[in-house]
């Protein structure tokens, strides 16, 4: 069960989560179905030694028992739920790499572009700049900012035992920092029905050692493909089972116009568009939450969250 | 696609297009053996019924007394039909989606193709809640609440029967699209870009689109008629906080009803203005915005679940009440909860998409408001337990529906608390984690409390009890299915598998997905069983008649009248003294009058509702397969039924006195006997 | 309880009684289902204003408000609307009087207006698809029109309506019937004025500044 024994810091925080929130609901649910069974059986009607008491329908005790078990185990868990949606909020960036080990100074993240295609996965290394579909790889213990979004439909990027997952849609990019513990080779997927294609849309995921890595990355670079927005194009083409490939270049401004919506030649971008942009607006790829273009993101605003980056 | 290009051929093809629209040859599915056999057996079976109702010269009968009915009661069951036939649809597809995801592994995919089983498990969604769990709620409350409430009809008879009739013409539709053209493939709730018309060109978006637009007419409409029914139709003496608690459920319900819907409405309808009239609010392109969409669709999403599960908490309640022979525990605090639960289910939407990239504010925020949910429903468990603290619990069979729904719940609610921590969320959203848990609370809450009500209630209806033997037989194939169908599903979330898959990778998976698809074979057993429940009670009738009617020593008004109630239900408006007045009625000697009665005005019978309702369906059709001429032609056919119906005079009848000393006569001897 | 104790009931035995002996007469429900009715109407109405709110400034590199409202049209045909509230009161009060012909008068031009609101509706319509600004040209207008465009469905409809009522009272007078559809229509039109007053100030105003 890679949920409950996953190989990224950022799962495991999730699953000890599962684990201590599923505890607390038990201190009250197991005691509700042993009493429910126990009533039944001991009020049965063929038991004439039960007591009887057929007007007794009220006792403030009890109603304020029955109010304040849950209430009490909620206050609890809401704090926890509070708190961990901040520390465990995707956008945040990593504080440590395990328990007691924060992550060193100096340190810059992995950064990877992932754009959910129909229906496959791209995964841009833009520092490297080298690209792969349907496979991609991470060196253990550095953190990991994932830059997401989307071709088409929504998508969401989902690694069980690498961390929690994030939606990939198109016109807005999200993002997810995280970082991988173990070497491995684990299943990534897309947990978002997108399509014909959409049982086929998973991938491996490596953790790999710094130098396996840097093998990893040579035999990218060996590969006499190049992502070009015309190669772009035609793999955002619909297929299913794409099988990996990798690029040993990929064309710099290629993930803010998918992004944008504008990798066809001539396409206006969304934010290029006059009165496209709001006041102030930077388009900028690395701005969070947002979607391209408009400085309030729409997916902000519709979610209501009014966090500033 | 395809048929969209030959359609656009220049020449004689153009007149056909515009006669027929879109639909060709090409729509049936003439290449596909399963909905051939499908066709031929609904198709034989549809014809054997007809070919039935002809030769016993059925159709009058049928025509008068239950498709233009305006009784509450009839419209009630015809309600429980449409549901339990539209369950065995859904059931269908259920069995099929266990059958391919037993058999696709490795290098087997299955036999279902990806665009079958994706239209499968979205037709699956939209049948089970909308034509399965929806008439359920609806039709016990319709047959139900007035009784309750020591009336006679609901508000509005005609538009009772009118909203029953759109519900069938959105069922209706639904199954339509099972042989002429298809159903969507973008899961049951349509999430555009997907279900934009750049990727689903086809009619089944459409289909989804206009079935649920017509449906959802009658639901709204059938949501103001029962709180206006609740509002002003009780009877004297009936305070608000002596209702019973059914009816507390069935008005909350209704007013989350009334202020669902048409959100509902306007994104549905905003998605069609994208695939009909060419606008942008969902579409990536010029400046829509899908997440819109998101957000409106659970804004009347969570509501949704609430008014399917209040009416069940309340058909629990009135069971564990009756059953224990106790008064409820607590009913001051179960109406508060019912309330709160109510309110709240507002406040919550966003918990069904965390994983959007809101901020952990906005996350924290709905987390927590989802969990204070809990604390209702809490207090409302704990009062069903204290209800047979000191009773004395006949385990009957709606009890065991009760008593299994307690145990079931609990452990669905759990899990539901669990999703609405956000960090636990981001690793169990859209997982098989998350399919486990809504069926846990549906099928454990929705179906038990449906099935439970209709143990319960059947006697009513029809003067008969259910057979106890297959009705137990019935609960524990259910029960026991579902443990064994959902449980394995909980493990496999927990495994990091997703839902909507047709095809997997992993053999280690394959063992939870055979236990998972016994279970639904047990289910399915269990479903047999209720069938064959019925039509043993139904032989067995003479032996398991209700005389008295009142056959579970119940506490509520409707079990104060004959079974089956006369379509007056009351000669004698009843007067309330207390909470429970029946109850309150026996313990404190009643006395039934036998004499005094008087005639009894009430509403006539219409076939406006089924006539407007069908027209429905016509401009449905028509709006999905492009023809605009019969669209057209339907829309200026129902505005002019409407209004030729606003000028018909003759809505009332009375039933003479004598009549009524014939009926409550009969019913005076009989309890004669009996006592 | 106190309902019930000055009902008549059946017998005169001790102790409660627990039937009436008279016909029941519940309040009719008709008012109250139209109010709960146009509640939900108005949810619909928020559903599209809110769509409005997020999407009204997605021009997509098309016109703004502020290049097409052509305030003073909206001005006129706002006044009509408001106007035709006016007389819509007036013939309630023509139908309080029991006078069918007044009542009859006052809704013939509480019509004319409507009509006349719907024309100058469409007119801005068939200007703006005209000068390339029609609802698929971008989300902002896509937003707009449905709004406007469904406010002014409602008031094809309510005009429909106000037809066919006034051939009722025409041919039956002003019976209970006849004066209970008035008042739910006078609901429905007075309603539709004030979501007009939220859709001139939101949309129309607040698009221009």
């Amino acid at each position: 069960m890679v949920v409950m024994d996953p190989a990224g810091d950022i799962a495991v925080r999730q699953r000890d989560l599962v684990l201590l929130a599923t505890g607390l609901m038990l201190l009250i649910v197991v005691p509700v179905i042993a009493a429910t069974l126990f009533f039944a059986w001991k009020y049965r009607a063929s038991n004439t030694q039960a007591k009887y008491d057929p007007e007794w329908h009220h006792s403030t005790r009890l109603e304020v028992m029955v109010w304040a078990a849950p209430m009490a185990i909620i206050i609890v868990l809401g704090t926890v739920a509070w708190i961990s949606s901040h520390t465990l909020d995707p956008y945040r960036p990593l504080d440590r790499l395990a328990p007691n080990r924060p992550v060193p100074a100096g340190v810059k993240p992995l950064e990877v572009q992932v754009v959910a295609l129909d229906w496959k996965w791209l995964f841009i290394y833009p520092e490297l700049g080298v690209a792969s579909v349907n496979e991609m790889a991470a060196p253990v213990d550095r953190p990991i900012e994932f830059q997401i979004t989307a071709s088409s439909v929504m998508n969401s990027f989902y690694v069980p035992a690498l961390a929690g997952q994030v939606y990939a849609m198109p016109g807005m990019q999200t993002q997810l920092h995280a970082v991988i513990n173990r070497e491995g080779v684990y299943d990534g997927l897309s947990s978002n029905y997108s399509g014909a294609g959409f049982s086929g849309m998973h991938f491996k995921f490596k953790g790999m050692s710094q130098h396996d890595f840097d093998g990893w990355v040579a035999g990218l670079r060996a590969s006499p493909a190049q992502l070009t927005r015309a190669d772009y194009l035609k793999l955002a083409r619909p297929s299913a089972d794409e099988p990996v490939h990798h690029y040993a270049g990929v064309d710099p401004g290629l993930f803010p116009a998918i992004v944008r919506l504008c990798v066809e030649p001539g396409q206006a971008c969304m934010d290029q568009m006059p009165g496209m942009t709001r006041a102030g607006a930077g388009p900028s790829a690395k701005s969070g939450r947002q979607h391209a273009g408009a400085e309030a993101p729409m997916s902000t605003a519709m979610n209501m969250t009014g966090r500033g980056e | 696609m395809q048929q969209m290009q030959t359609l656009t051929a220049p020449g004689h093809v153009d007149i056909a297009k515009l006669i027929f629209g879109r639909l060709t040859w090409d729509a049936l599915p003439l290449h596909v053996p399963i909905l051939i056999g499908t066709f031929a057996v609904v198709a034989t079976g549809g014809i054997a019924v007809l070919a039935l109702i002809t030769r016993y010269k059925l159709w009058g009968y049928l025509w008068r007394e239950w498709i233009t009915s305006v009784d509450h009661k009839k419209i009630g069951v015809m309600y429980m039909i449409l549901g339990v036939v539209m369950l065995l649809r859904g059931f269908a597809d259920a069995l099929m989606m266990r059958a391919q995801q037993v058999m696709a592994f490795g290098h087997s995919h299955g036999y279902l193709p990806p665009e079958h089983y994706d239209q499968i498990f979205t037709a699956h969604g939209v049948i089970m809640i909308f034509f399965v769990a929806m008439p359920f709620v609806t039709g016990l409350m319709n047959f139900v609440v007035p009784m309750q409430i020591g009336a006679r009809d609901v508000a509005f008879p005609f538009l009772n029967n009118f909203s029953f009739w759109m519900t069938v013409s959105g069922a209706v539709t639904v199954m339509m699209s099972l042989f002429v053209g298809e159903f969507a493939r973008t899961g049951w709730l349509a999430y555009p870009p997907l279900s934009d018309l750049a990727y689903s060109p086809d009619v089944g978006v459409d289909y989804y689109i206009w079935s649920l637009q017509i449906a959802g007419v009658g639901t709204l409409l059938s949501g103001v008629n029962l709180i206006a029914t609740i509002v002003k139709m009780r009877a004297p003496g009936m305070s608000l906080m002596q209702m019973p608690i059914f009816t507390w459920t069935a008005l909350c319900t209704n007013a989350l009803i009334v202020a669902s819907f048409p959100v509902l409405t306007v994104a549905l309808a905003l998605l069609s203005a994208d695939r009909y009239l060419g606008m942008h609010f969902f579409t990536n392109e010029l400046g829509g915005n899908p997440m819109m969409y998101v957000n409106l669709i659970w804004i009347w999403g969570h509501p949704e679940v609430y008014i399917l599960i209040l009416p069940c908490f309340g058909v629990f309640s009135e069971i564990v009440a009756t059953f224990s022979g106790k008064r409820l525990f607590g009913y001051a605090s179960m109406v508060y909860a019912t309330i709160a639960i109510t309110v709240a289910s507002y406040l919550v939407w966003l918990h069904h998409f965390f994983t959007m990239g809101s901020g952990g504010d906005v996350n924290g925020f709905f987390g927590i408001t989802t969990m204070i949910i809990s604390i209702p429903t809490g207090a409302k468990i704990f009062n069903w337990l204290f209800t047979m603290y000191r009773g004395r619990v006949r385990f009957e069979v709606p009890m065991l529906w009760t008593l299994g729904f307690m145990v079931t719940f609990v452990i669905g609610g759990m899990t539901g608390v669990l999703l609405a921590v956000p960090p636990a969320d981001f690793v169990l959203h859209n997982s098989l984690f998350l399919v486990a848990h809504f069926h846990n609370v549906i099928i454990g809450g929705v179906v038990f409390g449906a099935f439970a009500g209709i143990n319960f209630w059947f006697p009513k209806a029809f003067g008969f009890k259910l057979d106890a033997l297959w009705g137990k037989v019935s609960f524990w194939c259910w029960l026991i299915g579902f443990y064994a169908a959902f449980m394995p599903l909980y493990v496999l979330g927990l495994m990091g598998v997703t839902r909507r898959v047709s095809h997997f990778d992993d053999p280690s998976l394959r063992i939870w997905f055979i236990i998972a698809a016994l279970g639904a074979v047990l289910i399915l057993c269990g479903i047999v069983s209720f069938l064959i429940q019925i039509a043993v009670s139904v032989m067995r009738r003479e032996e398991l008649a209700d005389l008295t009617g009142d056959p579970w020593d119940g506490r509520t008004l409707e079990w104060s009248t004959a079974s089956p109630p006369p379509a007056y239900n009351f000669a004698f408006t009843p007067v309330v003294h207390d909470h429970d007045a029946w109850w309150d009625m026996k313990s404190r000697g009643y006395h039934r009058p036998v004499e005094g009665f008087l005639p009894i005005h009430m509403p006539r019978n219409t076939g406006a509702g089924a006539i407007l309702s069908g027209i429905s369906l016509a401009v449905g059709f028509g709006l999905i397969w492009h023809i605009w001429w019969l669209a057209i032609v339907g829309m200026i056919a129902l505005v002019a039924v409407a209004i030729g119906h606003s000028f018909n005079q003759a809505r009332d009848e009375t039933i003479p006195v004598e009549a009524v000393v014939i009926s409550e006569g009969a019913r005076t001897e009989l309890l004669r006997k009996v006592a | 309880m106190t309902a019930a104790s000055q009902i008549r009931l059946v017998g005169g035995r001790e102790g409660p009684e627990f039937y009436l002996a008279e016909e029941h007469h519940p309040e009719n429900g008709t008012l109250l289902g139209f109010w709960i009715y146009l509640m939900s109407d108005c949810l619909l109405f928020a559903g599209l204003f809110a769509t409005y709110g997020v999407l009204g400034r997605n021009y997509a590199g098309g016109p703004s408000g502020a290049q097409i409202f052509d305030l003073p049209m909206v001005a006129v045909n706002t006044t009509m609307l408001l106007f035709s509230s006016i007389t819509y009161g007036m013939a309630m009060i023509g139908a309080q009087s029991g006078s069918v012909r007044r009542t009859l008068g006052w809704l013939a031009v509480t019509g004319l207006f409507g009509c006349g609101f719907l024309g100058l509706e469409l007119t801005e319509f068939t200007h703006l698809i005209g000068d390339g600004a029609g609802p698929q040209r971008s989300a902002f207008l896509s937003s707009f029109f449905t709004l406007v465009g469904t406010h002014g469905l409602h008031v094809t409809v309510g005009v429909i309506w106000l037809v066919t009522l006034m051939t009722q009272v025409a041919r039956r007078g002003l019976t209970e019937t006849n004066r209970r559809r008035l008042m739910c229509l006078s609901l429905f039109w007075h309603f539709l004025d004030v979501i007009w007053i939220g859709v001139f100030s939101f949309v129309y105003l607040l698009g221009v500044m």
